[in-house]
């Protein structure tokens, strides 16, 4: 063996990525396509053996990296239905949007895939177009000079280029360590947990009204998660389905509950457990998101480096994207590498390119618009997570039984118990809120 | 591959359904006497391996460092934000096939 700390070799490149996950990735295959010398560097087995998410990726930011994806990648179905179900204690209202079209050429919106294969399918794309990617190995420091990012340090090497993409995900470390952010807090992230469920191919179709091509997304609120900052959701893979939550942080720390316990409830849950009946726990896993978008966004850029994906706090967290957002940071910041080294300058000024790009693109319009979606429903979670899901699945339940008792009777019991639970100034403080946040969403 | 027989409830027996190669120092680092003074303990509850376990009688956090699943959670939720917290060494920890 050699000495670790004997033995630092040096290695040059024009850009080093720090990170195989969607962002880094897509950013090395753009430049590597363009003849750029680059490094990536990531801390797991392969790229995608650390990573978890939901999971969809989206058709058109992925063709915009790897046009022939749909052809070669290791995709498990078309997502063409989306239901979005409510839950109360025992009951549940279920909507659904259905487009058989998303499963044909040219019109695909989304796919469910395994992050394991998915990114290292990825890796692979990035490596035949030239990209050096350097797997096993975790990037412990950034290098400065002169108050410029000149490279970076891992246990056994150092690695020099120009330009650093730093693509490490949500816990970046390297953000934190050039002081670009401060400590995250627990209320800008939200922890998910996932448990895949191996069922046969027929179950899942026959369950879940699918052919073996196409998918359907869940997206749950209440259940275990009344009144509580937390989404549920599902996903169908060809011979497995995802299930999970993603619940705030801050609601975890405060409320001294545990994640498991709260997916074991959810499981349970009599509009959920049929679906995923008999089926056997392939593998149990964890991860963050990043919630805090537009408020929480670190420093960006500056000399020598670009921050992309997660690291960046790039996460739609009212649609939950995140890879889209990832995919298109990483390529804007690998066209930005492209021109800053044609022009050979590397600082930040030249950089601000990058931001100019993100800011035409949908990435910072979207997190704008979003940007009071979770503080407001934070600040009123028991009234819009707990109470008014609970009334909705009792208005169906009224609605929807036959009891011999008067309709507008039912009607009258019905309004007179929501005003008796909750007072008209409140209810209209309510609908205040709601409005401000839908125009803020829509208008301003 | 491990793959179990039906859906267990307690984390413990979902924990065998994931892939590990063992790190030979513990990436975890608590600050002792922190966890002293820390009234709810919130990693001992949030923590979606339960990695951190109080033990009463010894008056000190005992960290299963070996299941963690690498999230990041108890960097961010620890109560004083003081836990030493690094990912375990290159091509150790956790593996997963199918996240
Ligand atoms: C539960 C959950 C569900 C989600 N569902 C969806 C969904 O359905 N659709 C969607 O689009 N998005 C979803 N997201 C979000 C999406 O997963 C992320 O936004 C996306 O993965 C971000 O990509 P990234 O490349 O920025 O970061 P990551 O995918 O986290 O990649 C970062 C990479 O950097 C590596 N790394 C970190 N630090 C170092 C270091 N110091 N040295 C070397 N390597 C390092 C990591 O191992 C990792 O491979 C979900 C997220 C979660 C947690
Ligand atoms: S939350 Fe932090 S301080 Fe409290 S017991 Fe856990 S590690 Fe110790
Ligand atoms: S990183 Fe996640 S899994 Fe590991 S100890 Fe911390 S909270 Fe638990």
């Amino acid at each position: 063996m050699v000495q670790k700390e004997i033995v630092l070799q040096k290695q040059m490149a024009d850009v080093i990525i720090v990170g195989g996950g969607p962002a880094g990735i897509s950013a090395a295959t753009i430049l590597a396509r363009a003849g750029k010398k680059v490094v990536v560097i990531e801390r797991g087995n392969f790229a995608g053996s650390k990573n978890v998410f939901g999971g969809a990726i989206y058709a058109k930011p992925t063709a915009e990296i790897f046009p022939n994806f749909e052809e070669e990648a290791p995709l498990e179905r078309c997502n063409t239905e989306h239901r979005y179900a409510l839950l109360g204690e025992d009951d549940g209202t279920v909507i659904s949007y259905k487009n058989p079209i998303h499963c044909q050429k040219g019109e695909t919106n989304s796919y469910t895939v395994i992050r394991a294969k998915w990114d290292r399918w990825c890796a692979e794309q990035a490596k035949k177009e030239g990209a050096y990617i350097v797997t096993e190995t975790i990037v412990r420091e950034i290098i400065i000079k002169e108050s410029k990012v000149v490279g970076i340090k891992t246990d056994l090497e150092e690695f020099y280029a120009p330009i650093t993409i730093i693509a490490d995900g949500v816990n970046s470390l390297l953000t934190k360590q050039l002081g670009l952010r401060k400590e995250t807090q627990p209320k800008e992230v939200a922890l998910g947990i996932k448990e895949v469920i191996t069922l046969s191919k027929e179950k899942i179709q026959d369950r879940f009204n699918l052919d073996d091509k196409t998918g359907v997304i869940y997206t749950i609120a209440g259940g275990p998660m009344l009144g509580m900052l937390g989404l549920g959701y599902i996903y169908t893979n060809q011979e497995s389905i995802s299930i999970g939550v993603g619940v705030s942080l801050e609601e975890l720390q405060k409320r001294n509950i545990k994640p498991y316990e709260i997916l074991n409830e959810l499981k349970e849950h009599p509009s959920i457990a049929p679906l995923i009946k008999d089926g056997d726990l392939k593998e149990y896993s964890a991860h963050l998101i990043p919630e805090g978008g537009y408020n929480s966004m670190p420093k960006i850029l500056g000399n020598g480096f670009m921050v992309a994906g997660d690291a960046a706090m790039f996460v739609n967290n009212v649609h939950w994207e995140g890879t889209n957002l990832a995919m298109l940071s990483g390529k804007l910041a690998a066209e930005t590498a492209i021109v800053a080294l044609e022009q050979n300058d590397f600082s930040e000024h030249t950089l601000e390119l990058y931001k100019k790009k993100l800011k035409h693109s949908f990435i910072l319009k979207d997190l704008k618009t979003y940007r009071n979606v979770i503080p407001t429903l934070e600040h009123n979670a028991s009234a819009f997570l707990g109470f008014y899901p609970k009334k909705i699945n009792e208005f169906m339940e009224m609605f929807t039984s036959v009891d011999s008792i008067p309709k507008r009777q039912k009607y009258r019991t019905f309004i007179k118990n929501i005003f008796k639970e909750r007072n008209l100034f409140k209810i209209a403080l309510d609908m205040l809120k709601l409005l401000k946040l839908v125009w803020g969403v829509i208008v301003r | 591959m491990s793959n179990i027989k039906g859906v267990p409830q307690n984390v413990e027996d979902k924990l065998f359904s994931v892939k590990y190669k063992p790190c030979e120092k513990s990436h975890l680092q608590p600050t002792p006497s922190d966890c002293a003074r820390c009234k709810t303990k919130p990693c001992t509850t949030f923590c979606p391996a339960k990695v951190y376990v109080w033990d009463e009688e010894g008056n000190q956090l005992l960290v299963g460092y070996e299941n963690c699943l690498e999230c990041g959670a108890c960097r961010i939720g620890c109560t004083y934000q003081s836990i030493k917290w690094e990912y375990p060494e290159g091509g150790c920890g956790v593996t997963f096939k199918n996240g």
